[in-house]
């Protein structure tokens, strides 16, 4: 299958199969009027198969959002048809409106106007705790 | 700055060891302290009903010479019209100099002291945090045996839910040599993640058992909890468990001549009215204390000298 090279954007590079489209929806790549291209199940020496999204354009991207989702991504920005930086992801600090706290006694299932932050408690074992009632969160 | 309480780690160490000092001065000296608030207000802000904290937080302030206003139920507030806790807090801030909030919503506290321009004090957020009755319980502690350093402490009930259990393991986890000992049906263990974040992280020194009367005799500190019947999946293992959790004279045999019997309260049936007379039974003093405690902690928040 034949995917047009982009001359200046973004490629979201080595995506588990099957999580390019919730990464598509995350970064709000639908509101964009520029090329994007969601590429499934692409083969990969490394991983077998996996998802990789092309934006023809330079936006800026939460890289904190995709170190939460998939932390294996790695971003290529492109400048004039060519790879300029390679940037690796981590695990954000904090998330805020990523994720929702699904205990039903936390303040956020009441109030509507509130944010939904989660903090990075534990970086080894990737647990994150809601900012208001400490709720681990679950995926 | 403006400094609340919503949980108990928001507390140096250092800063408990001087709320300590301060409850036992005033427990020492009270006219010292008949003035000290003099002029200023507490909001008492209580969504969900309560008898203990809010009594004692509003004698507390009285007996530091301040003024109290406030609600018991939200029935009562702005809340049954759908206002949320922010735009509360707010509006409380114009008519008072520090909140004193129970909330059945878990954070809710936390986001009154995100909007308030005054101190905020957790009362008890549903199940989360009441980092007010671990003051409570650490100034009993430290009133009764002297110290809390090296003191083996035991939880004995429900302590799966409860949460003056959680936030007093995670107090005691600063503290020297300290040993747990976590009494409990299965079925109302200690969560996971107390074991991992709190104890292991902290290199506690911690046991688990189901056989209270066995666990007894280590004990310097027992702190029962209620065990309740709607915790249960079915009948049949409530009933044969429920007897095992009650504290009576008998059980008391081995235990230390100095055991400190605590409870947070309100009280059912798991100590046997006989227990109340003997000298080991801390928790009405355990109430009075904390009104000494919270006393302090409002002379605090408010920087009142």
């Amino acid at each position: 299958m034949h995917i047009d090279s982009i001359r200046n954007g973004l490629v979201i590079d080595h995506i588990s199969a099957g999580k390019g489209m919730k990464i598509y929806e995350l970064l709000g790549l639908g509101a964009l009027d520029c090329t994007v291209a969601i590429i499934k199940n692409s083969s990969s020496r490394k991983m077998g198969k996996k998802d990789i999204i092309k934006i023809d354009a330079e936006i800026d991207v939460d890289i904190d959002i995709l170190g939460y989702v998939d932390p294996g991504i790695t971003v290529n920005v492109i400048k004039n048809g060519e790879l300029v930086e390679k940037k690796a992801v981590t695990l954000p600090e904090t998330l805020t409106n990523v994720i929702q706290c699904k205990n039903p006694r936390c303040i956020t299932s009441t109030e509507q106007e509130l944010k939904h932050v989660f903090k990075l408690t534990d970086r080894e074992n990737r647990v994150y705790r809601c900012l208001y009632c400490e709720t681990k969160a679950t995926e | 700055m403006k400094r609340s309480l919503i949980d108990i780690l928001d507390l140096s160490p250092a800063e408990i060891d001087e709320l300590i000092a301060t409850a036992n001065d005033i427990i020492a000296n009270p006219a010292k302290y008949a003035e000290k608030c003099r002029g200023k207000k507490l909001a008492t802000l209580f969504f969900e009903p309560s008898t203990r904290t809010r009594l004692s937080f509003e004698a507390a302030m009285y007996e530091l010479g301040g003024n109290v206003l406030g609600f018991s139920e939200a029935q009562s507030s702005s809340a049954a019209k759908g206002e949320s806790v922010s735009d509360t807090a707010k509006t409380v801030s114009c008519y008072a100099d520090i909140i004193a909030m129970r909330h059945p919503k878990e954070g809710a506290p936390f986001v009154a002291s995100r909007a308030a321009s005054i101190p905020v004090i957790n009362a008890g957020d549903g199940g989360h945090n009441h980092p007010t009755q671990t003051l409570t319980d650490l100034l009993t502690i430290s009133r009764e045996k002297g110290r809390i350093d090296g003191l083996t402490v035991g939880f004995c009930g429900d302590l799966k839910f409860g949460r003056t259990v959680h936030s007093l393991i995670g107090a005691l986890s600063r503290y020297k040599n300290v040993k747990i000992v976590l009494i409990s049906p299965t079925e109302l263990k200690v969560p996971e993640y107390v074991l991992q974040e709190v104890l292991e992280k902290n290199g506690i020194d911690f046991e688990q058992t189901t056989d209270l009367q066995k666990a007894l005799p280590n004990l310097d500190i027992l702190y029962m909890t209620r065990v309740q019947r709607e915790r249960f999946f079915n009948e049949e293992d409530y009933l044969r468990l429920k007897d095992s959790y009650i504290l009576t004279p008998a059980k008391l045999k081995n235990a230390k001549q100095d055991l400190c019997i605590m409870h947070p309260l309100p009280r059912v049936n798991e100590i046997s009215v006989e227990i109340d007379d003997d000298p080991r039974a801390c928790y009405f003093k355990q109430v009075l204390y904390g009104k000494y405690v919270r006393m302090a902690l409002i002379m605090k928040l408010l920087e009142v000298e």
